[in-house]
């Protein structure tokens, strides 16, 4: 797989197909037992333990419920990681934080605790987390996992738009085919860890790959099948022949 | 087989077992290593302090008013039969101070802070806190698990301490306000018979101890509990168990080390 600078790339496939453990390849929070990922010309299991910090100074993520810490308040959230990695004054944080929440539309809630945000908002509260510090990848562990059709729309949207402004590069892991063919420039299919079909979503949309239409379409039998292979139903049921 | 099935099952756990040790000393010893970070933003642990001690500050003084209360009963009835009842502040004080302040004080610590520790850091895992943390190249033991470790260390002898004091005056109220001991030699003989360093210095340093451990192994548990609610219950469960164990079987090594029958 390559990821282009600049562009929005999609990784789709069934559960437990491998997505989010090629998230936490990239991330360098696994190691692989073949291959190699690179980012930025490094590659990421040869790096030491400060290699990867720094490499991670360039990176963000967006996790699938958003995995804000619960101890802190928005605004804390947010400005974390200036706390962490930068001796920025804090008149210049608090710009830099309310200037992230305004970018997803929550500038209002810098004084609320996590459990105070609905499911969406704290997406869009992590979003802004993730970019604190304009990564030049930013990753997304289902982005779209629980909201509903408006949060789904606005989030959508700000991730298409936050990539563009920042002119990263961004992997999204989602199920959510529809909204994901709005948004990505290119997609890729997972299916038991490896790529089962690729391209742009026009190509996606007109492809006649089994699988693939299957997966768009949301059809309940095909190349995956209903029934999760098990023995005999008869025998399951006690029946004799 | 079921003798071989029992032969594989008890390896098994033993394995296990010196596999978590081992891998619960490497953990010690990644928190003294990170601890440097810990010490230079002072602010983690002082908050730390706040939840760990401070917000164990009701059950340690309700518990040793009440264990002091029940020490100047029993000890003025044992001391009674010998006509020595004027060494009730003696036996009160020592009692707090040499065991039942640091062992009680320790076996309360784990059961509200200890457990506290290990269901926040196990829920923090499973809410994907800590990897969040992790790839935003932010060390969680340096920033999560060493703070904690160091406000566990520093409150657990000043509430031993204060359970000690606490008690020291629930036996006065019970011996001398309620029963009637004579007053001058509650506290005089007291203060003759206890030794700063024999006693009270060798409570600090077990409940020190005590400290070290008890936080470790909260810490290693909600580091270590598998990220669901089953997961974190267990753990949690784990560490007051294994705390309390713990506590009275280094309470008797340092017993043995300190006081020794010589």
């Amino acid at each position: 797989m390559t990821f282009p600078k600049g562009k929005l790339i999609a990784i789709m496939g069934l559960s437990g197909c491998g997505k989010t453990t090629l998230l936490r390849h990239i991330g360098g929070a696994l190691k692989p037992t073949s291959g190699h990922i690179k980012v930025d010309g490094q590659i990421l299991h040869e790096l030491d333990q400060d290699g990867l910090y720094a490499m991670r100074r360039k990176m963000g993520m967006l996790f699938q419920f958003g995995a804000l810490f619960t101890d802190m308040s928005v605004y804390d959230n947010v400005a974390f990681q200036m706390r962490e990695h930068t001796d920025l004054p804090e008149e210049l944080i608090h710009d830099l934080v309310m200037m992230k929440l305004n970018a997803v539309g929550l500038r209002g809630t810098h004084d609320l605790m996590p459990s105070e945000l609905s499911g969406g908002m704290a997406r869009r509260v992590a979003l802004a987390r993730t970019v604190a510090l304009d990564p030049m990848l930013i990753m997304y562990d289902e982005p779209f996992a629980g909201l509903d059709p408006i949060s789904l729309t606005v989030v959508g949207d700000l991730i298409r738009r936050l990539n563009d402004a920042l002119g990263a590069t961004s992997v999204v892991v989602t199920h959510d085919i529809q909204e994901s063919l709005k948004i990505v420039d290119y997609v890729y299919f997972m299916a038991n860890g490896v790529i089962e079909a690729e391209g742009t979503p026009d190509e996606i949309r007109a492809s006649d790959r089994e699988f693939v239409h299957q997966f768009v379409h949301g059809e309940m039998d095909g190349p995956v099948p209903f029934h999760y292979p098990g023995g005999e139903y008869r025998q399951d049921l006690n029946l004799r022949a | 087989m079921p003798a071989a099935k029992t032969i594989r099952v008890i390896g098994h756990r033993a394995i296990n077992a010196v596999w978590r040790i081992g891998m619960a000393t490497r953990f010690f010893f990644l928190i003294l290593l990170y601890s440097g970070n810990s010490f230079r933003r002072f602010h983690l642990i002082i908050k730390e302090l706040f939840s760990t001690g401070v917000m164990s500050l009701i059950i340690i003084v309700v518990a040793g008013l009440f264990v002091g209360m029940v020490l100047g009963l029993q000890g003025y009835e044992t001391l009674k039969r010998y006509g020595s009842e004027s060494a009730l502040g003696v036996m009160v004080a020592l009692g707090l101070v040499r065991e039942l302040g640091p062992v009680v004080a320790a076996l309360l610590f784990a059961s509200r802070a200890g457990s506290a520790m290990t269901a926040e850091i196990g829920l923090m895992k499973a809410t994907e806190q800590i990897s969040a943390m992790e790839m935003m190249a932010v060390n969680p033991v340096a920033r999560i698990v060493a703070p904690r470790f160091w406000a566990g260390v520093v409150s657990m002898p000043l509430l031993a301490a204060l359970f000690s004091a606490v008690g020291v005056f629930g036996g006065y109220f019970v011996g001398v306000v309620q029963i009637g001991v004579d007053e001058g030699s509650f506290w005089s003989q007291m203060q003759a018979a206890v030794d700063f360093r024999e006693d009270i210095l060798n409570g600090v340093i077990k409940s020190f101890v005590f400290g070290m451990a008890v936080t470790v192994i909260a810490l290693f548990e909600g580091y270590d509990a598998p990220p669901t609610a089953e997961g974190v219950s267990g753990a949690t469960t784990r560490t007051v168990v294994q705390s309390s164990l713990a506590i009275l079987m280094l309470d008797f090594v340092l017993t043995a080390m300190m006081f020794g029958g010589n």
